[in-house]
């Protein structure tokens, strides 16, 4: 049977992916965010996944305002590389896992979990930053991706619990179809960050350290924080951590297995207009 | 009844939630159309005669115009939208962002490499932080608007 093994957190600052396409990372200022990645290249590596549930959100590419679908799961064989505007970044084409990511569709949904299916759409840089920063640049990704978008942009966004309890029903679903596959979870997005109006820039590091305290300790009670916290501690776009969420609930301990082993932590501000937290955390 | 919005006192932020979607259609979904190369090069060939295209309301226009960025997301704008015109005018993320405090380029850079805005003062309209009303703009702008 297929079974989740890790999961991996980070944030999916667009400047990063730009400073790789652009061969900066070098400089001084991206040598210290792209350290705290260092040991995950090597990591994956070593575990490396048959599968990565990808849990990011859409930056207004595939879904404009004509369609904003709370949880949309990909289920197509391939996804193309969006153009945000300055042209698709020069990175592969990401491959699906049609068959898995029907199952999780039909299982989530018969979990009362309302997903809208998605057969063709674009990835932006929510989900092809994450893969650079553990891949790297290489011709192919390494593994197949099933891309699952949540709306952060337009309010109400889920609740932190919602994501916790649908992180749940993802892991069951998983679980529960036959092949054998090494299947990661990632959730990406934040930490905190604020793109809008006087009070863009904002960074709350006291904040962000305690959200991975607990996100480790006490995932649960975790969920129960309401989208106000985020929005006056971590800035209007730090809502986009309820998307780690998704991620930690689907770890075994959330029903009783053994704690997951922290392989890695890494804090960083900043890139851009944002706070970088990265995580890995091994299933027991 | 009302709906329970609980976020109306985040001084300097402005949630993108359905009233301002419903506000901002036509406006998010022009900037939308800057995805598309050929949309690009006809809207830099001429702006005026590109945004009289869509349904948008004359302030809209004239917000995108006049690259006001605080302005546009008061009209409805989403900032993952408005970002499209950024980077049609080769923008980055940081120099869009940091258009809305009124300080330099410069000045926000160094704020971001410094740890970026503290949240101490900002979280309620009506404390002393720097992104309070009555703090605007910030940086050598708004030391200039109050002559020292």
């Amino acid at each position: 049977m297929a079974r989740i093994t890790a999961s991996v957190y980070t944030s999916h600052v667009p400047a990063i992916g730009a400073a790789m396409d652009l061969g900066k990372t070098q400089e001084p200022y991206w040598q210290k965010v792209f350290s705290g990645y260092d040991f995950s290249r090597e990591w994956v590596k070593r575990n490396r996944p048959d599968v990565v549930f990808l849990v990011y959100n859409d930056h207004a590419t595939a879904f404009s305002l004509d369609i904003i679908p709370t949880f949309a799961i990909g289920t197509a064989a391939e996804y193309a590389i969006a153009d945000e505007g300055w042209g698709p970044r020069p990175v592969p084409k990401v491959i699906g896992h049609p068959e898995l990511a029907s199952h999780i569709a039909q299982s989530v949904i018969q979990d009362d979990f309302d997903l809208t299916i998605v057969n063709k759409m674009d990835v932006d840089h929510g989900l092809t930053v994450p893969l650079s920063l553990l891949f790297g640049q290489t011709e192919a990704w390494p593994c197949k991706v099933i891309p699952f978008a949540v709306n952060v942009v337009q309010y109400p966004v889920p609740s932190g619990r919602r994501c916790f309890e649908l992180g749940k029903a993802i892991r069951k679903a998983i679980e529960s179809f036959d092949e054998n596959l090494n299947v990661q979870i990632w959730g990406t997005g934040g930490m905190s960050h604020q793109l809008q109006g006087p009070r863009a820039g904002l960074i709350n590091k006291d904040w962000d350290n305690r959200f991975l305290d607990r996100l480790i300790a006490e995932p649960e009670a975790l969920a129960q924080v309401p989208h106000i916290e985020y929005v006056r501690e971590a800035g209007s776009e730090g809502i986009e951590l309820v998307m780690w969420l998704i991620a930690r609930g689907a770890m075994s301990d959330i029903t009783g297995a053994k704690a997951p082993t922290v392989a890695h932590r890494f804090y960083h501000v900043p890139a851009s207009n944002t706070a970088v937290g990265h995580m890995i955390l091994e299933n027991a | 009844m009302s709906l329970h919005k609980p976020y109306l006192d985040v001084p300097g932020t402005t949630i993108f939630d359905a009233e301002q979607s419903r506000k901002g259609y036509w406006l998010n979904q022009f900037c939308m159309s800057l995805m598309k190369a050929e949309n690009r090069a006809r809207f830099k060939a001429n702006e005026r005669a590109y945004l009289d295209e869509w349904a948008m309301t004359e302030a809209q226009k004239q917000a995108v115009l006049d690259r006001d960025l605080n302005r546009c997301i008061a009209l409805g704008g989403n900032i993952y939208f408005l970002a499209k015109i950024g980077s049609t005018d080769g923008k980055s993320f940081q120099q869009m962002a940091g258009s809305m405090t009124g300080m330099t380029e410069e000045e926000y850079r160094d704020m971001m490499v410094k740890g970026g805005r503290s949240a101490e003062g900002n979280r309620v309209v009506g404390e002393d932080g720097d992104a309070q009303a009555h703090r605007q703009p910030q940086g050598i702008a708004g030391r200039a608007a109050k002559g020292t």
